[in-house]
């Protein structure tokens, strides 16, 4: 036991609702996730967890209910201004910027620490050289922990899906985030990237200090990384606690009878 | 000896950062603005006159880039704006006795604002609708043009009075291609800086992903207002300097087919390239004088069917625009680059 739930809570979420025409998407959903956690997000396909997601990053404004970001109330506000506030986010589908560099695509990151406009941009010299130069070297800190060096000045467009998936990782962590909300960051990799990308997230847990909620298939994984998980069925909450806990609930073991509770269970 | 590098060892941020990677692209580029403003010497005031309309052309065509090219906001208006920069150039120095070198920028920053206006409908607006609302931007505009004849003389056009620094009028076609030439090289490296920094990824950052570039901060509806904004500051001081080479500017000039003829720039130079707007300008600026002189000379030879084949002449220009958009896709920036490569290892071809 790590005993996560003993720390403050950095996200309360209360109640969302969300429907699209008749569609409930998630129906009064709930949860809370402490400062430092590895929080999952688990279900089946269609359950709502990159709904839940898009309610914590303003992608989707939910009709009811409230998202709680360290004391904020964020429900309604947009994107731009949750990522001040330090939450940032991979996508299930990547989501990068196809014509640009692997650097400045993860400079984008640090959009929101710099303060350059128009004149000083395109006078460059001066304050705004001094600035890409601060920022550049931040970003290559990222750079390095992800072992991403040797595509730096590729177009991102032109890469493997595999380290598409991390250079969006660095995009997000360039944010400098206290929370982190990735969408399935192991889809469609092989062993060694999984392995990796699971290293990643440990390091970005424990050493960076971030906060992770993981929205993932991959059942080895989730259980032997989370410290604590919700399980979503048709935009409910079917289950919640830690990976010991979860895999005991009779509901979690109910809606996955059968053949499938292996998969679904884990290793 | 070898020319350029093959590998990538730079030392600090700041050398990897340098748009001139190697000495030798430095000089070459030296040399080149070195010839640019030699050119007068030795050629003729028609060889003098088609520059400084390329350099016009170049200022315009980099405006359009960064909203159309750069944001992904497409814009039919450009003509418009340079309209707007040209009429309130010369408004500024007529009415209000302000001297050029203060009218120019607040041309610029009036076409600005109009553009900043006409930019709103793309917090709602994409693509072909977006197209749609920039093109009410641009007849809205000629009809202002045509009528408010107290600051553009409506119909009749109205002066366009030389800048001057002391004494001495920017009159003569030397000084003005030296004006044009000297801005337009200002604005190519302004833009290469913008774009290579903070406000430049933003753009791009919105033109390839809206969604993730609004999750990483990025104000979305900000930035499409900057881009529109940007691009018709750039008109402003384009058609200003037209004012200039002209000396007397009338609506005619600012109609439709001028914005058209801007966005075609880009799309052959190359949409999102610095080099393609500069390429496209170009292309835009003597095609039809290629053209006039080739369909002149085939009149001269055949003197019967003269007169068919001079009004040939806009089909072949529409031909060789579609061919263009056929063949070579990405824009003249695209060949750009591939010559480059090609050179960087000769004699070797991998
Ligand atoms: N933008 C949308 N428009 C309509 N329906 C949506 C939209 N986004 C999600 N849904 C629906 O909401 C439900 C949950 O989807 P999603 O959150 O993507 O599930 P998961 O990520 O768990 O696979 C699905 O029924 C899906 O069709
Ligand atoms: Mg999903």
């Amino acid at each position: 036991m790590t005993g996560s739930a003993d720390r403050p809570i950095q996200l309360a979420v209360e109640n969302i609702n969300l429907r699209f025409g008749g569609v409930m998407a998630l129906g009064g959903l709930g949860f809370s996730v402490h400062q430092g956690e590895i929080f999952s997000i688990i279900g089946p396909n269609g359950a709502g967890k990159t709904s839940m997601l898009n309610c914590i990053s303003g992608r989707y404004q939910p009709q009811r209910g409230t998202i709680t970001f360290e004391g904020h109330d964020v429900t309604h506000r947009p994107s731009a201004a949750r990522a001040r506030l330090g939450i940032a986010r991979t996508f299930q589908n990547i989501a990068l910027y196809k014509g640009m560099t692997v650097l400045d695509n993860i400079l984008i990151g640090r959009h929101i620490h710099m303060k350059s406009g128009l004149f000083r941009g395109g006078l460059y010299f001066g304050p705004c050289q001094k600035e890409e130069i601060e920022h550049r070297r931040f970003v290559e800190d990222i750079v390095d922990f992800l072992e991403i060096e040797h595509i730096r000045k590729r177009i991102v467009g032109t890469l493997a899906y595999g380290l598409q998936k991390r250079v969006e990782l660095a995009r997000a962590l360039a944010l400098n985030p206290k929370l982190i909300l990735l969408d399935e960051p192991m889809a469609g990799m092989n062993l060694e990237e999984t392995e990796d990308m699971v290293r990643f997230i440990m390091d970005i847990n424990q050493e960076r200090g971030i906060t992770v909620i993981l929205v993932e298939h991959d059942m080895g994984v989730v259980m032997d990384i989370s410290d604590r998980l919700v399980v979503l069925n048709f935009g409910e909450k079917i289950g919640e606690g830690t990976p010991e806990e979860v895999q005991a609930a009779p509901e979690v073991i109910k809606a996955y009878l059968g053949g499938e509770q292996s998969v679904f269970l884990g290793r | 000896m070898s020319v350029s590098h093959c590998g990538d060892f730079k030392e600090t941020y700041r050398d990897d950062m340098k748009v001139f990677q190697t000495p030798f692209v430095r000089v070459a580029v030296g040399l080149f603005v070195l010839l640019l403003y030699t050119t007068p010497l030795f050629s003729s005031n028609y060889v003098t006159s088609t520059m400084t309309t390329i350099a016009i052309a170049v200022i315009g065509a980099l405006g359009i880039n960064i909203v159309t090219g750069f944001t992904g906001q497409i814009s039919l208006g450009q003509g418009a704006f340079m309209g707007v920069g040209a009429f309130s150039c010369s408004y500024f120095m007529r009415v209000a006795h302000l001297p050029f070198w203060v009218a120019m920028p607040a041309a610029g920053l009036t076409a600005a604002a109009i553009g900043m206006i006409f930019g709103l409908p793309s917090a709602r607006l994409k693509g072909l609708y977006l197209a749609i609302a920039t093109l009410a931007a641009q007849f809205i505009l000629q009809y202002v043009f045509m009528h408010l004849d107290a600051v553009t003389g409506g119909s009749n056009g109205i002066p366009s009075p030389p800048p001057e620094i002391g004494s001495f009028a920017f009159d003569g076609d030397r000084s003005k291609y030296y004006l044009t030439l000297t801005m337009a090289i200002g604005a190519v490296a302004f833009t290469t800086n913008l774009l290579r920094s903070r406000n430049g990824r933003a753009f791009i950052a919105v033109r390839d992903h809206h969604l993730s570039a609004e999750i990483m901060g990025v104000n979305l509806f900000k930035y499409r207002l900057i881009s529109f904004s940007v691009s018709a500051f750039y008109a402003g001081i384009a058609g200003s300097l037209w004012g200039v080479y002209t000396g007397y500017i009338s609506a005619e000039h600012f109609m439709i087919d001028e914005s058209i003829k801007y966005l075609a720039m880009i799309i052959i130079g190359g949409l999102g390239s610095v080099i393609g707007s500069i390429l496209g300008a170009i292309f835009m600026t003597l095609l039809p004088q290629a053209l006039t002189v080739g369909t002149g000379a085939l009149a001269s030879i055949f003197p019967k069917i003269g007169f068919l084949i001079m009004s040939f002449k806009d089909g072949v220009f529409g031909i060789i625009i579609i061919l263009f958009l056929i063949f070579e896709p990405d824009g003249l920036a695209h060949r750009w680059r591939m010559i480059k490569a090609y050179w960087k290892l000769y004699p070797f071809s991998y």
